[in-house]
């Protein structure tokens, strides 16, 4: 019964997937929706745009891929917040350099 | 015995898929290093246009819409998979490829119509960005959609066996993890670029 459980757990159910799913049409539409209507600040639709897109990679993680902390899942989901370090840092780090270049050029 | 044999097998197939889940964190890096490029080089128009005269935001709506699709299609392909009911597979594989498929026609699309503009990946530091960042994540497709047909032949010749289903497990981690690149494509490229 147990065993049971855990392989739905593993490989998701109608009902996981559909929630997934519903989840992910608010998150797209919402920040479609934002850009095209236009009518929030700059900044504001900025940071609005950025927030759903984690928030829908952290659904998708979930309920498509089943990231979990139960031991059969646990080296997937260090492996991936690891990867997740280095490409902050990849992708910071090159664009604090570029843009602090940039602005040295100018100069 | 039989019982015995069943379980190392599922055992190696968990350790394929992890390998497989291991390739595709260093295929992040690689999209990682696509978005440094895209994010360094986007103001460098040349002159040109930029992604606010040529994105199309309800165009790159629908192109979402077919990818998530795929992405819903395919976990029920896994969830009949599982089940081991092959027509169900069959039936949600085709269905999955046909979005994925529309997602690429439409991405081609766009492509050719910017190139035949004048704005080819050769016409701005911006351009070769945007060519390079999306069409490294439509190959990835590409590749996926073309996998996706050889494990439907074999599903046809062979049947669920668990090889396959392996197989079908590592597209599975592909396929939706492409779609997570995609958010990130249609987020930071067009969303942003649009406003």
């Amino acid at each position: 019964m147990s065993q049971s459980h855990d392989k739905s757990a593993a490989h998701g159910s109608v009902q996981s997937y559909l929630t997934g799913f519903v989840l992910s049409v608010v998150l797209t539409a919402l920040p479609f929706w934002m850009v095209i209507n236009g009518s929030l600040t700059h900044k504001a639709t900025l940071y609005g745009i950025v927030v759903f897109a984690v928030v829908q990679i952290v659904v998708h993680l979930k309920y498509f891929l089943h990231l979990d902390f139960t031991d059969k899942g646990r080296l997937n989901t260090l492996s991936f917040l690891f990867t997740t370090m280095v490409i902050v840092l990849l992708i910071g780090l090159s664009v604090w350099i570029i843009t602090t270049a940039d602005q040295l050029m100018m100069r | 015995m039989t019982h015995a044999i069943g379980h190392e097998h599922h055992d190696s197939g968990t350790q394929t898929t992890l390998g497989f889940w291991l390739y595709l964190m260093t295929d992040c890096i690689l999209f990682a290093t696509a978005f440094a490029t895209y994010a360094v080089l986007f103001r460098n128009t040349a002159g040109g246009v930029s992604g606010k005269d040529i994105f199309d935001l309800n165009y790159v709506l629908v192109e979402t819409a077919a990818l998530l699709l795929s992405s819903i299609t395919y976990g029920f392909a896994m969830i009949g998979a599982h089940a081991g009911k092959r027509s169900v597979v069959m039936g949600w594989l085709v269905a999955t490829f046909l979005f994925g498929a529309l997602f690429i026609g439409m991405e081609l699309n766009e492509f050719h119509h910017l190139i035949s503009e004048g704005n080819g990946p050769g016409a701005s530091a911006f351009l070769s960005a945007f060519f390079g960042l999306v069409g490294l994540h439509g190959l990835h497709v590409s590749a996926g959609l073309v996998w996706m047909g050889v494990l439907m032949a074999e599903a046809l010749k062979t049947g669920l066996t668990g090889r396959l289903m392996t197989r079908l497990s590592c597209l599975s981690l592909f396929w939706h993890f492409l779609d997570i690149v995609w958010i990130c494509v249609f987020t930071i490229v067009y969303l942003k670029g649009a406003m």
